[in-house]
């Protein structure tokens, strides 16, 4: 982790985005919000419908003018150098820009030419993006022929048929089954090796499974922003909620896993918050089968997005009651 | 990167029953008229020697079917123009152009170019159909130059209106209504005058298209259609670079 996290801090910043926002009318719908990122690094936009990410992310690949602020691709202005700015971007927008009424080699040959691959480069770039996104027996079918989880492949394919340095990724496991979600995740992970993603997403474990860092979007402002090691302290570090058969007495099991804090939360159920780098699982798993008292659960208890929610915005109750001001 | 786009918009046009039909249908009705024309003309062929200054083969067979055919393509261009943008917004695919690096300008020129090559297909058909008269005659290339030139200038008018009209909307049916609406304002503009000297007969785009089927290229006509061309080719590359400013 720390090895991964000092080859990223030395590695050239491929999108830098400074107070970008956005008004529709008198409606704000991005707030002020400013990112940056490094090749090899993989951020998550995480934040429930609404939030504000989709708008983020047209300003970040040329979609939307923002109200104020700028973006620049590999040092390119996105404002002063549109196309040089926008060749060195794949995105795959919410609803993937498919024509249907092409084949998928027709298809995935117009996105490489509207992105600038030259002709005698464009067969392998087809056979790569293929290979890479599953598709190699898919060529001569027709886009519209194809299942929800194939045309999202062909989405992702056609985002990167032109090597780009920064990919974009609007909710890419929307509407997949797992296989597919797991697929796709991991062409993400493998992605992010050797470039830069971006990819929205209100699903937590997400962010989790793929992200190196991911930025929480509440209301069109940035209410979190760290490392996905920051995220699950946030979450709740090392709290562990356990299930006893035979619970003893609530002090016996303090007293077990001290020094911690124990809280019931059910007949038979506790949560556990130890102090600081303390982790009681050994002793609390000694002490259950020493003293009989029927361990049947025991896991880390994370709080689950709508508690992040409310916990970082509820610790800011002014700043609410602005954005509120403000959208109304 | 222009032809690129036009390349696919082509090959999307004709991917769908539309554009054949469109164009089978177009085929069959100017055959029609020209078939009747050509009778027309071996009927009264064995008079018209005795008249001086008669209209020859070109002018009774071959001229009305350019007349006709600016009609019925005022009605379906409307057909073929209305999916340009307003189909790429309803189906969310204009973000793949969007975020492609091309302009705005190459876009539209893209679109337009590939309304002017379907375009330019029906004009050769009925080139070739006035062709085929040299198998049997003699044509009047004068003529037939101009009446071509005349309605090659009118549809790619109707095409750049009709391309305007569709980045208006993102409702594929309403800008066919809207684009015909417009047509037909601009066609019969005239009509509310008598008057041969009011300006709105310097609109109207019968007026200027009837100067070609009488065999005259004149400048004001070819600059009427150029600016008519320009500007809302123009206005379209506008219209589309408000969509990333305002959406």
């Amino acid at each position: 982790m720390v090895e991964s996290m000092t080859t990223t801090a030395s590695s050239e910043v491929t999108l830098s985005a400074i107070s970008l926002s956005r008004y529709y009318g008198p409606n704000c719908a991005v707030r002020d919000i400013s990112l940056e990122l490094r090749r090899g690094e993989v951020l998550g936009l995480l934040g429930p419908n609404g939030a504000g990410k989709t708008t983020t992310m047209q300003m970040l690949t040329g979609n939307l003018a923002p109200t104020s602020g700028a973006v620049a691709v590999c040092g390119i202005d996105l404002i002063d150098r549109p196309t040089a700015a926008k060749a060195r971007i794949g995105y795959l927008p919410e609803v993937p820009p498919l024509y249907k009424e092409l084949r998928v080699d027709e298809y995935l040959r117009l996105a490489g030419r509207l992105h600038k691959v030259r002709k005698p480069a464009l067969d392998e770039a087809l056979a790569r993006v293929k290979q890479r996104c599953g598709l190699p027996d898919m060529g001569q079918r027709l886009i519209g022929s194809l299942s929800k989880g194939y045309q999202q492949r062909v989405g992702v394919a056609q985002s990167i048929i032109h090597d780009p340095d920064v990919i974009i990724l609007d909710e890419p496991t929307v509407g997949l089954d797992p296989n597919q979600i797991r697929e796709i995740r991991a062409l993400i992970r493998a992605l992010g090796n050797d470039r830069s993603v971006i990819l929205s997403t209100h699903i937590l474990p997400e962010v989790e499974a793929i992200c190196d860092r991911v930025q929480i979007l509440h209301r069109g402002e940035v209410v979190f922003s760290d490392t996905i090691a920051g995220l699950k302290q946030f979450r709740g570090g090392q709290a562990l909620l356990v299930g006893l058969r035979q619970p003893p007495a609530i002090d016996d099991l303090a007293r077990a896993v001290s020094p911690a804090k124990v809280e019931q939360t059910g007949a038979t159920q506790f949560r556990l918050t130890p102090e600081q780098d303390h982790d009681p699982t050994d002793t609390l798993v000694r002490a259950a089968v020493e003293r009989n008292w029927g361990l049947y659960q025991l896991q880390p208890a994370l709080a689950s997005l709508e508690q992040v929610f409310v916990h970082l915005t509820q610790s800011d109750e002014q700043e609410q009651a602005a954005i509120e001001g403000a959208v109304s | 990167m222009i032809f690129t786009i036009a390349g696919k918009e082509l090959r999307s046009m004709f991917a769908s029953p539309l554009a054949w039909a469109v164009l089978g249908f177009l085929q069959l009705v100017f055959a029609w008229i020209f078939l009747s024309r050509v009778d027309y003309f071996l009927t009264i062929q064995g008079q018209l020697g005795r008249v001086p200054n008669a209209p020859g083969l070109t002018e009774i067979a071959v001229v009305p079917v350019f007349g006709i055919a600016s009609i019925v393509l005022l009605m379906s261009v409307p057909l073929l123009t209305m999916r340009l943008i307003a189909e790429e917004r309803r189906n969310q695919t204009i973000a793949l152009l969007m975020s492609a690096p091309v302009s705005m300008t190459e876009i539209v020129l893209g679109k337009f170019v590939a309304m002017i090559g379907f375009l330019a297909l029906v004009n050769g058909l009925i080139l070739l159909m006035a062709l085929s008269l040299l198998a049997g005659g003699k044509l009047d290339f004068g003529l037939l130059a101009a009446n071509v030139i005349g309605l090659m200038l009118l549809t790619a008018s109707f095409a750049a209106i009709g391309l305007f009209v569709s980045c208006l909307t993102s409702h594929p049916v309403v800008a066919a209504v809207l684009t015909l609406a417009v047509f037909l304002g601009l066609w019969i503009v005239n009509i509310a005058t008598s008057d041969p000297q009011s300006p709105l007969n310097l609109v109207s785009l019968l007026k200027h298209f009837e100067s070609f089927m009488n065999g005259a290229v004149a400048v004001t006509d070819l600059v009427y259609f150029a600016l008519l061309i320009v500007a809302f080719v123009v206005l379209s590359i506008r219209r589309l670079d408000a969509d990333r400013l305002r959406a």
